[in-house]
């Protein structure tokens, strides 16, 4: 069985933003969700995790259906937000313990060594006692990753992790999300449009279409970006502009 | 149960630490105790992971933890190649540090950082005065980079639509001031002068303060809330990078509205206040409505009602002013704009008494009351 599975998925607002979708995500992929700005690639991350209802058709996670994606039971999945999303009034560290106190019970000195264990892996060891306001924004991703990993769920959901970062640090950022995946054996799903970081850490990926209000390609995207002869999804994977000219 | 650690010996003599079966999140408080009783006895030479089915990283940050606490990392034998890449994992060279947490500063500490934040605060006020004078003068000169078109839609919000709540406020302090003037002065056969108490204690002192805390709980926390927001998302700082003066385009249309509005507020919290009164008279007392009207007419005069309406344009500046101050100093997130908002309502309180006192001494002084 699929770990995600969606079927005639139609996603939006009040109107559609995409329309009889059908995908799945399997166990050990970096599913990435790609397409230009306004295809609803947020929107569609926001269905899949819960907080955005379909407006037809069903989307399920291990073979359950929309309403337990978030139930107010444990979570099965952790989410990276695009900014973070940390709470400002508490530190680092007491950010990724939140989640352990308040779904296992384990003791607070089990929790310190948890936490310190998820902020070493992300590279923050320093940064525990900090609060979100005085970090920069590859460090508050990596937080964020570290909060999103304190339950040892096996799937992650990450919304634009390396969008606004330098290259250094973006790179360093695919170095930790190909580290889960391969080393902690974690599924990723990604919503991003770095192209390099599509390259180095996706192993599938479904480009959406604004016009179609669907998919128009899917799979490995280094061979979407070798093989396709579709125009638009050129047009993606090779930063051009669609009469064919390279976007400087 | 059975357990998850255990001590071997090996012919040789040297102590293995052998873990067992699935080792994760929810039992890293049962492996922690487990490894300490185990390791209390003495440091390991071997850590056997042949046992071990599934380990979760919380798993193997205890036991990293624990291991490199009791003195020489082992020797890892055994190990399947997915628990082995996440023992490397949270194992690199060594324990992770474990964080200090923040402690709590003592007495002395606290009333020193209190005394500096707010000589910082009095000096942040101070400066903010400097940069809104300097911001009126450009203005003056070049009005047109004034955002006045900002003014007619702070008006609405803070005028047309606090309109209803202000004028429910103003009945009730009618009606009190009514009843209890009524009471006392009953005692001493003196009802006639009811009308001359509620006109004159709401026009000069009730209406104008009722309606500035009014509109300082309602229309100052939005302001310092909606400024305070924008600067912590740098939409502040954004307006100074597009060369948009800050106090010209978010202080000054808040000022002017507030400076425009509470003086209408505050009348008509006169008028329904006043109202409110005569129907208590009429309904309690032997005073007609006619009667309570002319006794009105006679007993205000027309600094009374100037008078209130002045301190009304001053209160609205000052409401207006500490809101914007307060959320233009708004700093870290969520917390920080609640925390600016708090602040602007106490100070915006303790200003209003404060200037509600120093005008009652100055008409005293003056003669206009």
């Amino acid at each position: 069985m699929a770990l995600i599975e969606a079927r005639d998925l139609t996603i939006g607002y009040t109107e559609p933003l995409m329309e009889h979708l059908d995908f799945n995500v399997e166990r050990g992929d970096v599913f990435l969700v790609l397409g230009g700005s306004g295809t609803g690639k947020s929107t569609m991350l926001r269905t899949m995790i819960g907080l955005q209802p379909p407006l037809g058709g069903s989307i399920e996670l291990e073979g359950v259906g929309d309403p337990a994606l978030l139930d107010g039971k444990r979570p099965r999945f952790g989410v990276s937000f695009q900014a973070g999303a940390l709470f400002g009034s508490m530190t680092i560290a007491q950010n990724v313990a939140l989640p352990l106190e308040q779904w296992t019970d384990l003791d607070g000195a089990t929790i310190d060594g948890i936490v310190a264990g998820k902020l070493r892996l992300v590279g923050l060891e320093q940064a525990a006692n900090r609060l979100p306001s005085e970090l920069s924004g590859g460090m508050l991703k990596r937080a964020g990753i570290a909060r999103a990993l304190a339950l040892e769920n096996d799937l992650l959901f990450l919304d634009e992790p390396s969008a606004g970062l330098d290259p250094v640090t973006a790179s360093e950022l695919d170095d930790l999300l190909l580290t889960l995946n391969q080393a902690l054996g974690l599924t990723l799903v990604v919503v991003t449009h770095e192209l390099e970081s599509i390259y180095r850490i996706g192993t599938r990926c479904f480009l959406l279409d604004r016009d179609t209000r669907g998919i128009i390609a899917e799979g490995d995207p280094r061979v979407l970006r070798d093989e396709s002869t579709d125009p638009r999804v050129r047009a993606f994977f090779h930063r051009e502009s669609v009469t064919g000219e390279v976007t400087p | 149960m059975t357990s998850l650690a255990e001590i071997l010996q090996t012919p040789r003599g040297e102590r293995v630490l052998r873990l067992h079966g699935v080792l994760a999140l929810d039992d890293a408080s049962r492996l922690r105790a487990e490894l300490t009783a185990a390791l209390d006895e003495g440091p390991v030479g071997v850590l056997d992971l042949g046992g071990v089915e599934r380990m979760e990283g919380a798993a193997a940050s205890v036991l990293a933890d624990a291991l490199c606490a009791s003195g020489a990392p082992p020797r890892v034998e055994g190990a399947a190649e997915d628990v082995a890449s996440i023992v490397a994992l949270y194992w690199r060279d060594g324990a992770p540090e474990r964080h200090e947490p923040r402690r709590r500063q003592g007495f002395i500490a606290e009333v020193g950082e209190t005394t500096l934040e707010l000589i910082a605060r009095l000096r942040g006020m101070l400066s903010f005065v400097g940069q809104l004078s300097a911001a009126l003068l450009a203005g003056l000169r070049r009005p047109g980079s004034i955002e006045w078109g900002a003014v007619g839609r702070q008006v609405e919000r803070h005028g047309a639509d606090g309109l209803p709540i202000v004028c429910v406020i103003g009945s009730l302090m009618g009606l009190i001031t009514a009843f209890q003037a009524a009471i006392q002065l009953q005692k001493f056969g003196a009802d006639a002068f009811v009308a001359d108490l509620v006109s004159l204690s709401l026009t000069r002192e009730l209406a104008p303060l009722m309606t500035a805390i009014v509109v300082a709980g309602r229309s100052g926390a939005a302001i310092a809330a909606e400024i305070g927001t924008m600067k912590v998302s740098e939409e502040v700082d954004a307006l100074r990078t597009l060369g948009i003066c800050p106090h010209r385009f978010l202080v000054f249309p808040r000022m002017f509205a507030l400076l425009l509005v509470l003086p209408l507020l505050t009348l008509a919290g006169d008028l329904v206040g006043i109202l409110s009164g005569a129907l208590v008279a009429t309904s309690t007392l032997e005073i007609g409505l006619r009667n309570f009207l002319m006794s009105t007419q006679e007993a205000l005069v027309p600094a009374d009602i100037l008078g209130g309406l002045l301190k009304a344009s001053v209160f609205g500046v000052f409401i207006a002013g500490i809101a914007c101050e307060r959320g233009l100093a708004a700093r870290g997130g969520a917390e920080g704009v609640g925390r600016s908002t708090t602040s602007a309502v106490v100070s915006m309180l303790f200003w209003l008494v404060l200037l509600d006192a120093l005008f009652a001494v100055f008409f005293n002084v003056w003669g206009i009351y």
